[in-house]
């Protein structure tokens, strides 16, 4: 049997104070103790809050049934805790290291009260000690968790991000794009271009791609596919940003871009389709 | 020749290609190429690293920094476990693609370096090497 006994609950709920205190030594040993991202009454809160929580499960409940409901209070919070620990940037060990230095003051608590009872001493610490280590476990899952959620977010806002199809002149739209153009971010840009061509009534759609480092063949024919299909549309492309290097490596490459209209900055793309849709641009007197 | 310093990593998914890239933009900045040297060798990087990871399964890139008296230079090798290519001079033809690509990728990385090699045969992997001077 792994469970612990009321007499184990009873000494853990009578030594609070002396318990606490031993674990936020611990805690400062390890190096999981808080800094200035968590407050000092922050941080005394969450270690008493645990440690009324276990002994609320413990009392209740089996220690092997750790996904029982004896132990959803005690979950809750280590998710809440966990949750809060990756979005404020620390790292796994950290929040795992709060559960597990706990485990030292126990032991020490058990073996003061069942020193001379070898047999449930044992037993008691062995029930401890696999407590612990669920809830250490449940800990780091949970913490995991949250910061796959966290990475998640951050890709969806970089593909959104790399995507502002901006209006420069009536009927002239501009992509600028950045960064790597693999098949996932293209399809989107593509996309969101040829909608805006269409609810704008554009006539000219530059894509500078000042902000590509690489243009190798699969970037080109990203490229030559969406000119073709901005051409479909009735619109006009033309690529801008090409700077001399990597004119030099399409050169070589053998990349056709013959009958694409390209220009080395954005600014020479503009002059072309302002051109192209008659507009002058005089200096004032 | 002497190699200064050498290396590996794998290429095994989609995103080892922008690695590999990264490598081989950082190492080629240490190994004082100039800009446009420094593009070309990147990208041939680039179509080499995806060829082993679309048409190789995934494979890996070693890297070696080379010095041969006042010159530097930086090898890089891509190799797989792939099916491998049955005829190689096809392969070496402009706009031949097995896949859906221009057909460019290693004619194209071939033009990019200074030495080019390219070793496969149909069930045996893929191995190309490629070199850039200062």
């Amino acid at each position: 049997m792994s469970a612990l006994s009321q007499r184990t609950i009873d000494v853990i709920r009578k030594n609070e104070g002396p318990l606490l205190a031993s674990w936020h030594a611990n805690l400062d040993a390890s190096g999981a103790a808080r800094d200035s991202r968590i407050s000092q009454a922050e941080f005394e809160s969450q270690t008493k809050e645990f440690l009324r929580v276990l002994a609320a499960g413990a009392a209740m409940g089996d220690v092997n049934g750790m996904a029982g409901n004896e132990w959803s209070e005690a979950r809750t919070f280590l998710e809440r805790l966990s949750r809060s620990r990756a979005l404020q940037g620390f790292d796994s060990q950290h929040t795992a290291n709060f559960i597990f230095s706990l485990k030292h003051p126990l032991f020490e608590l058990l073996q003061a009260e069942y020193g001379k009872d070898p047999a449930d001493f044992a037993s008691q610490v062995w029930a401890v000690s696999e407590l612990l280590d669920g809830l250490g476990l449940h800990t780091v899952r949970t913490f995991q968790k949250s910061r796959e959620e966290v990475i998640a977010r951050q890709q969806e806002e970089l593909l959104e991000l790399s995507t502002p199809v901006v209006k420069l002149w009536d009927g002239v739209l501009a992509l600028p794009m950045i960064g790597t153009l693999d098949s996932q971010r293209t399809q989107v840009v593509m996309e969101s271009l040829l909608q805006r061509i269409v609810e704008t009534g554009a006539e000219i759609a530059i894509i500078d791609i000042t902000g590509v480092p690489t243009v190798d063949t699969l970037v080109a024919q990203h490229l030559l596919k969406t000119v073709t299909a901005i051409r479909l549309m009735g619109a006009d492309a033309i690529i801008s940003g090409v700077r001399p290097q990597i004119a030099q490596t399409i050169v070589h490459l053998g990349l056709d871009l013959q009958g694409i209209v390209t220009k080395a900055n954005l600014a020479d793309a503009l002059a072309v389709a302002l051109k192209r849709s008659g507009f002058v641009v005089t200096k004032g007197a | 020749m002497s190699t200064l310093r050498q290396g590996s990593q794998a290429v095994a998914i989609e995103q080892d290609v922008v690695l590999a890239r990264q490598t081989a933009r950082k190492l080629s900045i240490e190994c004082g190429l100039r800009l446009v040297d420094q593009t070309k060798l990147i990208t041939a990087a680039s179509e080499l690293a995806r060829n082993a990871v679309i048409y190789g399964g995934g494979g890996h890139m070693d890297w070696e920094l080379l010095e041969d008296g006042a010159r530097r230079g930086l090898r890089l090798i891509f190799r797989d476990d792939g099916p491998g290519i049955p005829d190689v001079k096809l392969a070496m033809t402009d706009g031949w693609t097995s896949g859906g690509g221009l057909g460019l990728g290693l004619t194209g990385a071939r033009r990019l370096v200074d030495e080019f090699s390219l070793e496969s045969a149909p069930g045996a992997g893929t191995r190309v090497t490629i070199c850039k001077w200062t």
